[in-house]
């Protein structure tokens, strides 16, 4: 194994932000490195160093020997260093076949060779076990696949160095054994493979080393095989973990379960989501949906804010019959979601974090009662100690934030409107462990206070920690309820695979 | 070139200071970081406007004099903020639709539909002046209320949908006119265009008037944070309780509504309505002052302040274009070349290329201060 490519004393500095403070990565050709971090940690900021996308205040970007600047990402691929980023960055208008080989296509007496380019594609995809109709545009297929075209398109390139940012993060787990086998034959082959995720199994699954960031700072590299998990978490935590998930409250179960319904569904249907679901949440609970994906989850959640009409039977909040036709409606009854896609659905970029906190209550105290500036701040300085969101201040745009401050911010804009039903759908999506922590906490805590949940994951450790119950859903409607000594992951993972 | 990489420096170096500030005190940055950045926005747009007035001044010395005479005052920057009027107007709803991420190519044709109800209505023997502005006061709205309700409920892309009625509005205003360009006589109306009250035309008057009261309704409220929050992220805002659409219709009908007085400003400054001529492009020289201002025509942020130095630049150069002597022909080709000049001053990437190229000792100073 050599050196392939050398990060050396990188800092990046924003306004009142040390993103990157001397931080230093050395890669391996034939070798899947891992870097990890809490949400704000930098890795997102060091691979865009790293590629181009962004530019450096200091330190060295050694490439095989040689000094290099890179100064758009088109001149990091051309030496080959190619990135797949945390989001899908493709066009969902061209086909998939055109998106595979953007900027590259093969061509005929120079007009691009469609014939050959189809082939090409479907030979790339079948390594990806995916037989798709190239042709078609890439928006027809789901996230889950677009993520892996996305990764096909960094492959296909032929790099030598892969950087791959979040890949897993809308996979099942069948597309990420592909997907690691894909890894290990680029390995074969000398690739050097960065590969970020918050998924530790993964980590130790796939990686040879691994390099942690904290706050922006170098905190080490280690061998995979050195390290335990405990001391990977508290090198990136920075403090040893507290037994955050355990505790478990198997007792308080059995008092909470008698306490009044606040909202029931009855044998809610919709037209092309979810059937005859039923589904009951008591105060001051925490229910957590657990299936697969599109077994109908988010579907509940969406049903619940009024985004989609039911074609039969019944959601009651607190025994009142709610008509939902719009979000408002459900907003008014005392519901609030925090969507599943944070940034298509949820946060409002270039606005403050102030303004994103105090846009919900100002929406249901009407436009025409202004909050003042002084109350706004009030409240966004309140829910930015409340939730510990790291920003300097609070007038900064919420799309400069990380996944995991912008969640604590939708979060926080909820809470200011003080809803009696909190729907939470994939609250911990592409947020580290450190933020998971603060928001399983978090969502105890509202608990003890008597708001209800509902929250859909896709992680069950994470369900089972913190619900109450666990409705357990499979093709579109409820298969099985855990509640009590039965509600381990174990038996969580038996409902969905056995119904 | 070299004074506009100098230029740099002096908004430079303040916004550097407060990054450093930013670990100390919190709080005295937040201040800083906020005042530094809004004046960001507001330092290229009138230093084009400065640099503007001074070429005129260097042309012809006695440009900023100002005389007066028959109780109202009198001189070039006058006549400028005058004859500006219809434009700074369609300025301010075009503010407001573009900050939804939207456009409106219809106002120039509003003007004209207004123009011809108001002056077939004045032909009507002792009619009240009242009645008449506010017949094309309530056309202009409802013009502006089917724009909004062909974008919001019928999703249409705002550019078709305003198209459709720019295009059919000078025919309906043609059609009101049967075909004649219709002339009156009526000294109140006539008043709205070469009218004059404290010593200044009346169309100053309208602008500030309309400016004020827009500014109260949208800063005074949440609806100017509602339109911007809708033009960020539409479905967002959706999601957290915001009627969309409402905000949208409600854009489009102030469109309509600065279209009206811009109309009707336009019709008495000539006593009559032309519907072929009457606000002929000047849709798009109210999007051109938006856009001067530094709004973003993907939707977001406005300021309508920065949008009537938009239409003030706008207007400036024009007039040192007949100032200056060229002949006509070099007039729209020298407009171009200014509006450029001053659109690319306002992006900081150019600003630091140019700088750049320079390799001037303030470079770093400039790099550190773009990023914000």
């Amino acid at each position: 194994m050599s050196l392939i490519l050398e990060l050396n004393n990188i800092s990046k500095h924003y306004p009142g932000v040390k993103a990157l403070e001397e931080v230093s990565l050395r890669l391996c050709s034939g070798e899947v490195h891992a870097l990890l971090g809490e949400n704000g940690a930098g890795k997102s900021t060091l691979v865009k160093v790293m590629t181009g996308a962004q530019s450096k205040d200091s330190g060295d970007i050694v490439f095989l020997g040689e000094k290099q600047h890179f100064c758009t990402p088109i001149e990091a691929q051309k030496v080959g260093i190619s990135t797949v980023y945390q989001e899908v960055n493709l066009l969902p208008n061209l086909s998939v076949a055109q998106n595979l080989f953007l900027g590259h296509e093969p061509k005929r007496f120079g007009l691009i060779h469609f014939n050959k380019m189809y082939t090409d594609a479907r030979s790339v995809l079948t390594q990806f076990k995916l037989d798709i109709d190239v042709t078609a545009p890439l928006s027809q297929y789901s996230i889950a696949v677009q993520q892996l075209i996305a990764i096909a398109r960094g492959v296909a390139m032929s790099a030598k160095v892969l950087v791959l940012d979040e890949p897993t993060a809308s996979l099942d787990a069948d597309e990420v054994q592909v997907l690691f086998g894909i890894l290990n034959q680029l390995k074969q082959k000398g690739v050097a493979i960065v590969f970020i995720t918050h998924f530790l199994d993964q980590v130790y699954q796939i990686s040879d080393r691994i390099t942690v960031l904290r706050n922006g700072r170098f905190i080490g590299e280690y061998l995979t095989s050195e390290l335990p998990q405990t001391q990977l978490i508290e090198a990136m935590l920075g403090r040893s973990l507290q037994a955050q998930l355990v505790d478990k409250k198997s007792d308080d179960n059995a008092v909470k379960a008698t306490t009044a319904v606040l909202l029931s569904l009855e044998s809610v249907s919709v037209k092309g989501s979810i059937q005859a679901m039923t589904l009951t949440v008591p105060k001051g609970q925490a229910v957590g949906l657990a299936g697969l994906l599109g077994s109908g989850r988010s579907e509940v959640c969406n049903a619940v804010f009024g985004l989609d009409l039911l074609e039969s039977g019944s959601i009651h909040l607190a025994g009142k019959k709610l008509h939902l036709s719009q979000p408002v409606d459900a907003i008014h009854a005392g519901i609030a979601l925090c969507p599943e896609d944070r940034k298509v659905d949820g946060i409002i970029g270039p606005l403050s974090i102030r303004e994103n906190i105090i846009l919900a209550l100002q929406a249901s105290v009407g436009w025409w009662r202004c909050l003042s500036k002084a109350r706004q701040e009030e409240i966004a300085q309140f829910f930015i100690d409340k939730l510990q969101i790291a920003t300097p201040d609070a007038d900064k745009p919420i799309e400069q934030l990380s996944g995991g401050n912008q969640q604590k911010v939708i979060l926080a804009r909820w809470l200011a409107i003080e809803p009696i039903l909190l729907v939470l759908d994939e609250p911990t999506r592409g947020i580290d462990i450190g933020a998971h922590a603060e928001i399983i906490k978090l969502i105890r805590s509202l608990c003890d206070d008597g708001m209800s949940l509902l929250v859909a994951s896709s992680e069950l450790d994470e369900l089972v920690a913190f619900s109450n119950k666990v409705v357990v859903m499979r093709d579109r409607y409820a298969v099985r309820e855990l509640t009590g000594l039965e509600l381990t992951s174990q038996h969580v993972m038996q409902a969905i695979a056995e119904g | 070139m070299k004074s506009s990489a100098e230029m740099i420096s002096p908004e430079a170096l303040p916004m550097a200071q407060s990054s450093q500030q930013a670990m100390n005190k919190e709080k005295t940055d937040r201040y800083q970081a906020g005042k530094s950045a809004s004046f960001g926005r507001y330092l290229w747009p009138l230093l084009a406007l400065t640099l503007l007035l001074l070429v005129n001044l260097f042309i012809d010395s006695s440009f900023f004099h100002l005389t007066y005479q028959d109780d109202r005052l009198y001189g070039s920057l006058i006549d400028i903020l005058n004859r500006s009027a219809p434009v700074a107007l369609l300025a301010i709803g075009m503010s407001l639709v573009i900050a939804t991420g939207g456009i409106d190519l219809s106002v120039g044709a509003v003007m004209a539909i207004v123009g011809a109800v108001c002056a077939n209505l004045l032909l009507i023997p002792d009619i009240s002046l009242v009645t008449v502005i506010l017949a094309g006061l309530i056309v202009g709205l409802a013009a502006g209320s089917i724009n909004g309700a062909l974008v919001s409920f019928l999703g249409i892309q705002p550019i078709v949908a305003t198209l459709l009625l720019m295009v059919a509005g000078r025919g309906v205003a043609q059609l009101i006119n049967q075909g004649q360009i219709i002339t009156f006589q009526h000294e109140g109306f006539a008043a709205i265009g070469v009218g004059q009250f404290l010593g200044l035309p009346m169309p100053i008057w309208i602008v500030v008037g309309m400016l004020l009261l827009s500014q109260l309704l949208l800063r005074k409220t949440a609806l100017g944070l509602f339109i911007e929050a809708v033009g960020c992220n539409a479905k967002a805002s959706r999601y957290l309780g915001i009627n969309d659409k409402s905000i949208k219709i409600f854009a489009y009908a102030i469109a309509g509504l600065c279209a009206a007085l811009a109309g009707m400003i336009s019709t008495a400054d000539i006593q009559g309505s032309d519907a072929n001529n009457i606000g002929l492009w000047l849709e798009l020289d109210a999007i051109l002052a938006v856009v001067i201002g530094g709004a973003a025509l993907t939707g977001g942020r406005f300021s309508l302040v920065l949008s009537i130095i938009g239409a003030l630049i706008i207007q400036t150069l024009a007039t040192t274009i007949i100032v200056s002597g060229l002949p006509a022909k070099f007039n729209l080709l020298i407009k171009a070349i200014v509006i450029l000049s001053v659109l690319l001053l306002q992006s900081e990437k150019f600003r630091r290329q140019l700088s750049g190229l320079f390799k001037l000792g303030i470079f770093n100073n400039a790099k550190a201060g773009d990023k914000k």
